[in-house]
C-alpha cells in the first residue's frame, strides 16, 4: 500500500529538508525569474506574527479536503498527482479593463513571492499553522483593472473529471465546479493571498496548486483551490457550500467562536498534530486571531445572521 | 464470525498502541476523530448484520445461522458502546459542558444517544436467562433493534458533510431488510389463518 515505485516519488520528496528555505530554487521552480525579490516585507505590509508551532509538512500537504479528489482527508493526497497542473490558463471576466484569457504565469510574472506564516481554520474545527509562500490578491487583482462596479470577486475551481476523480462520484451534492467568492475589500485585504507555494516549495496538487486561495481569517473552505476563472461582479457570488446547506455555511465564513455550527461547536479547535491522550483543544480566537486586522471591514454588520 | 468481528478491535488496540508510540503513525493527524468514526462505521455495520441473519435464515433456510445472533448483537453493543466512550474521552474529553451541550443541541447525537440508550435493554436480556422470564415478550422487546438500526443510519446521514455512496448503500440494505420482514409476517399471518 505504501510501497512507491522509485518514478511514483515526486522529487520533493527526496530533496533534503535543508533545501526547504532555498527561496531561489523555489522562485525557479514557480517560473518567477527574477531572484532576490523574497522579503517578508516586500509589500510594506507588516504581516502579524504567529508564535505557534507550525504545523508538520506532511500534515499540511497529507490531509486536506478536496473533494474534487474524494471525501476523504488522505484522497487528495493519494489521488491528486493526475491532476496536470502546466500550462495554466485563467479567465478574467466582469467588472475590469483587462479581460480574457491569461496564462497563470504572466499573471504573477514580476510579482513578488512572500513567506507568510497564518493559522489555517477549517470549519470542521481543526486547524493549523502554515508557511504558505504567496502573492498578496491585490496585487494580482490590480493587474486585471477591476471597474467601480465590482463589489465583489467569484473564484472558480478547474472542472476536469478525468482527472479529478471527486467530480464524478455518483452520490455527491455539490454541482461541481466549486465556486468562491469575496467582497472587493476582503480580496484588497493585505491579509489576503494567493499561495502558489508552501513548505518553501511548490504548491502540491492536493494544497490547490498551481494557485489557491487564503484568507486567514476565515473558514478554510473559502480558500478556493486550482482557480480557473475570475469573475469581478456587482452581486454577491453564491458560494458553492452556502448553496448546498445556507443553514450551516455562509458567504462570510469569519471564523467566530460565538457562532456555532449547527452540528457541532466552534468555540475550540484541534490544533494539527492531535494525539490520542492529548487532543491539543485550543479556544478559538474571533477572526482567528486577525481581529485587530479585519474587523472593522465589517462594522456594522450582524456577524451572527451574516456568518 | 467471532474473529471477524473482534477483528477490526483488535486492529484498533494495536493502532493505538502505535499512536502512543509514535503519535500520528497509524491514525493521521486526526487520531480522536479517527477511532470515534471507525468504531460508529463498524457498528452501524454489525447491526446491519444482525438483522441479515434472520433473513438470510428464512430466505435459505439456514436455521444454524441464528446461534450466531447474540453474539453479532453483543457485538454490535460494544461497538456502539466504545464509539460513545471514545467520543467521551477523546473528543470532548469529558468535558461536561460541552457533553451536555452536545446532547441537547447537536440533534444527530441526540439522535445517536437514543440509539445506544435503546440498546441497553436489548443487551442486559440477552441471556438464556431473561429470555425464558420474558417469553414471547422477548421478541416484542427486541424488534427495537429495527428503530435502533434506523437511528444509527439516521446519526450517520446527519453527520455526513458529502459524498453519500456509502450511506445510501446500508440504507438501500436496511430498507431491503424491513421488507423482507414485513413480507415474512404476512405469510406467516396467512399460514396461521390457515391453520386454523
Amino acid at each position: 500500500m505504501l510501497i512507491k515505485k522509485p518514478e511514483d516519488i515526486p522529487s520533493y520528496e527526496i530533496t533534503p529538508e535543508s533545501q526547504f528555505i532555498n527561496r531561489r530554487q523555489f522562485v525557479k521552480s514557480v517560473g518567477i525569474v527574477s531572484a532576490g525579490m523574497f522579503s517578508p516585507l516586500a509589500s510594506g505590509y507588516t504581516v502579524p506574527e504567529v508564535n505557534e508551532p507550525l504545523t508538520p509538512e506532511n500534515i499540511v500537504t497529507g490531509y486536506n479536503n478536496f473533494y474534487e479528489f474524494g471525501t476523504e482527508k488522505m484522497d487528495p493526497s493519494e489521488h491528486a498527482h493526475r491532476l496536470t497542473t502546466a500550462p495554466w490558463q485563467v479567465k478574467v471576466s466582469g467588472e475590469a479593463e483587462m479581460t480574457g484569457e491569461f496564462d497563470l504565469e504572466d499573471v504573477i510574472k514580476g510579482l513578488t513571492v512572500e513567506e507568510r506564516i497564518y493559522r489555517f481554520r477549517c470549519v470542521e474545527a481543526w486547524s493549523m499553522v502554515v508557511p504558505w509562500m504567496g502573492i498578496p490578491l491585490k496585487d494580482i487583482l490590480a493587474r486585471f483593472k477591476p471597474n467601480s462596479n465590482a463589489r465583489y470577486v467569484e473564484f472558480t475551481t478547474l472542472y476536469r473529471p478525468s482527472e479529478m476523480p471527486g467530480q464524478k462520484a455518483l452520490f455527491s451534492s455539490i454541482d461541481w465546479p466549486y465556486v468562491e467568492g469575496l467582497r472587493i475589500d476582503e480580496a484588497m485585504h493585505p491579509l489576503t493571498i494567493i499561495a502558489v507555494g508552501v513548505y518553501g516549495r511548490k504548491l502540491p496538487n492536493q494544497n490547490g496548486s498551481p494557485w489557491r486561495l487564503i484568507v486567514p481569517w476565515k473558514y478554510g473552505f473559502k480558500g478556493i483551490k486550482s482557480i480557473v476563472s475570475i469573475r469581478f461582479t456587482r452581486r454577491q457570488p453564491v458560494n458553492t457550500w452556502k448553496l448546498i446547506a445556507p443553514s450551516e455555511y455562509g458567504f462570510y465564513a469569519n471564523v467566530n467562536p460565538a457562532v456555532d455550527h449547527p452540528r457541532w461547536s466552534q468555540a475550540s479547535e484541534r490544533r494539527l498534530p492531535s494525539t490520542l491522550f492529548s487532543p491539543n483543544r485550543r479556544p478559538t480566537l474571533p477572526f482567528n486571531g486577525y481581529a485587530e486586522q479585519v474587523a472593522s471591514l465589517y462594522d456594522g454588520m450582524d456577524l451572527a445572521r451574516q456568518y | 464470525m467471532f474473529i471477524g468481528l473482534s477483528g477490526p478491535l483488535g486492529w484498533l488496540v494495536v493502532a493505538v498502541i502505535g499512536e502512543i508510540d509514535e503519535p500520528g503513525s497509524r491514525l493521521g493527524a486526526d487520531p480522536g476523530e479517527a477511532v470515534v468514526l471507525f468504531l460508529g462505521i463498524g457498528a452501524i455495520r454489525i447491526l446491519l448484520l444482525t438483522l441479515c441473519l434472520s433473513t438470510l435464515r428464512r430466505l435459505f433456510g439456514a436455521p444454524r445461522l441464528i446461534r450466531f445472533r447474540r453474539m453479532v448483537g453483543l457485538f454490535a453493543f460494544t461497538y456502539v458502546l466504545l464509539h460513545f466512550l471514545s467520543y467521551l474521552a477523546l473528543l470532548a474529553e469529558f468535558d461536561w459542558k460541552i457533553i451536555q451541550e452536545d446532547l441537547v443541541k447537536r440533534t444527530y447525537i441526540t439522535v445517536g444517544f437514543t440509539a445506544l440508550l435503546a440498546l441497553v435493554p436489548l443487551a442486559v436480556t440477552s441471556t438464556n436467562n431473561w429470555r425464558r422470564r420474558l417469553g414471547s415478550n422477548w421478541q416484542r422487546l427486541h424488534r427495537l433493534v429495527y428503530a435502533i438500526a434506523g437511528l444509527g443510519l439516521l446519526h450517520y446521514f446527519w453527520l455526513t458533510k458529502d459524498g453519500y455512496g456509502e450511506g445510501l448503500l446500508y440504507l438501500v440494505l436496511f430498507v431491503l431488510l424491513m421488507m423482507e420482514r414485513l413480507f415474512s409476517a404476512k405469510k406467516s399471518i396467512k399460514l396461521k389463518r390457515h391453520a386454523s
